[in-house]
């Protein structure tokens, strides 16, 4: 591609990924209840919650079972974070577990589900349940999930790195088909940059994958099938540096290049498409377990995630182009140092 | 495709090997001596996913061994006179053949050693024309993706050390689906679970042999 104005539109939509992917703030949900289990008679409890401002105005409680509603005798807010409410829990409710809900005109509805075991089931409570507060919440967050939390931004920065991966493969896979069918060895010089690029991506990968798993999983590194997979990649375009570093012919070392190349990377896609979907995986979107789009109701999400894709991406053709015109340079100096 | 071709190449093949008992006595040594190594070091193994384990990196190893030597026995010139006389594309097919059959036969001499001398009681529980079944496919799939490795660390110059390096990604997730199918049958398990690997495997191996087949013209030309 020629010109500056995709660079520029790459710099701009990162700046816009770290910005906003950074300082957006996720939505106010609750994280935490004082207590974990609800018997008939009265109940106090302390609700926490992140993100939230009870101190805005004082938000609506409820407990719910089984679609029904028993609101809060009585709500104390204690902080932006964290308010005390009262329940006289009805005898005979339906299901064992109850949520404990909250909702003010801020934050909208707040749920902990599943939060109380109940004792003194029956066939449900007697009477109406209480009418409560349901306007949602307006303005712009990211989903708040348990486990992933403020984590959930790693999304803009890890996912990315194996699309431009990706990408840059694909090239690299192009370009060894064009030294197969040509011999060019501007096209071995193009693989070879791409490669170099595609691994670097792939380090980045990795590094952020990493420090996911442990936030997250509470491990650096699961034995897992998309896991395996980022290895077996790596470690097959590592080998194909070390074929290169074996071959001194410089037109042997392209055409073996090319073989190894265009060999590795079908068999790769096979590997990383087709192997994960056969096994359980922890991974998201793999073995039954959705990807993000589960969580993105609002497409707060998609927002950053697309605009990420696409600055990374082209950022990475930056780094080929430059990798490719130096590794061109070079060959020129080396063709006048020769002669 | 010509079949005669292929035929007659398979033949050259096995009367090389018939001429050349040593190469076969090495690959079974091979085998035989690192079971014996394995053996001094644990004695008898019970616990199935260490044995299975212990198994599958035997085989691989020998692999790497047996395969290695393939495109490396016959000097340039014989292989540059080879080439004049049959298609490329017959070359690597009746290769990997050879070496399919090379490999199967060498894994049913790897079981035996090793049940021999590691123990065989993990076998007795399981389904064992299943654990068969799946010890065959891998070794056959090891053939069928290493033949193209094999022949590009030839052409390198560079003998066994390269293909190691070159190879062990390619048969990294063939190995990690094997040992999954293996260790399945070990347990006792039925087609019902470890069929989906055993067809996986067979649907890498006809992938590897189709790419092999589309690439080995282009690794010979000079």
């Amino acid at each position: 591609m020629k010109g500056w104005w995709w660079k520029g539109i790459s710099v701009a939509l990162l700046l816009y990924v770290v910005v906003v992917g950074l300082r957006t703030r996720l939505g106010p949900t609750l994280v935490h209840a004082s207590i974990d289990r609800i018997a008939p008679g009265g109940a106090s409890l302390e609700a926490t919650g992140y993100n939230t401002h009870f101190l805005r105005e004082t938000p609506q409680a409820w407990l719910e079972n089984d679609g029904q509603r028993i609101c809060a005798t009585h709500v104390e807010v204690v902080s932006n974070n964290s308010f005390k409410a009262d329940f006289n829990v009805p005898a005979g409710l339906r299901s064992n577990l109850t949520s404990l809900w909250a909702w003010d005109a801020k934050d909208g509805p707040l749920v902990l589900r599943d939060a109380f075991f109940t004792e003194g089931l029956g066939q449900g409570m007697a009477g109406e349940s209480c009418t409560v507060g349901s306007a949602p919440r307006k303005g712009f967050n990211f989903p708040n999930r348990s486990i992933l939390n403020e984590t959930i931004r790693n999304l803009f920065f890890h996912v990315p790195m194996w699309f431009t991966m990706m990408v840059l493969m694909t090239i690299a896979f192009w370009q060894s088909l064009m030294v197969l069918r040509t011999g060019d060895p501007a096209a071995d010089r193009k693989a070879l940059a791409a490669v170099d690029v595609s691994l670097l991506f792939a380090a980045l990968g990795l590094i952020t994958g990493s420090i996911w798993a442990r936030a997250t999983w509470g491990d650096w590194w699961t034995s897992d099938p998309k896991l395996n997979g980022a290895a077996v990649t790596v470690l097959i375009y590592a080998a194909y540096l070390i074929l290169r570093g074996s071959v001194p012919d410089p037109h042997k070392r392209a055409r073996l290049a090319a073989i190894y190349n265009i060999f590795a990377f079908a068999l790769m896609l096979v590997f990383t498409m087709v192997l994960p979907r056969l096994t359980d995986s922890l991974h998201p979107g793999n073995g039954g377990n959705p990807a993000f789009s589960q969580y993105d109701l609002d497409s707060s999400l998609r927002a950053v995630f697309y605009p990420a894709v696409a600055g990374w991406v082209l950022l990475g053709l930056w780094a080929y182009d430059l990798q490719r015109r130096y590794a061109r340079l070079k060959h020129l100096a080396d063709e006048v140092n020769d002669r | 495709m010509h079949t005669a071709e292929i035929a007659h190449l398979l033949r050259l093949e096995w009367e090389l090997d018939r001429r050349q008992k040593h190469v076969w006595g090495s690959m079974a040594l091979y085998v035989v001596s690192t079971v014996y190594v394995c053996y001094q070091g644990v004695r008898h193994l019970a616990e199935v996913p260490v044995w299975n384990a212990l198994f599958w990196i035997i085989l691989l190893f020998a692999a790497f061994n047996a395969l290695g030597r393939s495109f490396q026995r016959e000097s340039q010139g014989r292989q540059l006179y080879l080439y004049t006389l049959a298609s490329p594309r017959s070359v690597v097919l009746a290769r990997t053949l050879y070496n399919a059959l090379t490999m199967a036969v060498l894994s049913l001499l790897s079981l035996c050693a090793y049940a021999l001398f590691i123990g065989s009681g993990p076998l007795e529980q399981s389904r064992a024309d299943i654990f068969l079944a799946v010890v065959l496919a891998g070794g056959i799939g090891f053939a069928m993706a290493l033949t193209l490795i094999a022949a590009l660390a030839a052409r390198a110059g560079n003998g066994i050390g390269l293909m190691a390096i070159l190879g062990f990604p390619i048969v990294l997730p063939m190995l990690l689906s094997v040992m999954k199918a293996s260790k399945l049958a070990l347990d006792g398990m039925g087609w019902n679970v470890t069929g989906k690997y055993v067809l996986w495997l067979v649907l890498i191996d006809l992938i590897t042999v189709a790419l092999a087949w589309l690439l080995f013209p282009y690794l010979w030309r000079d």
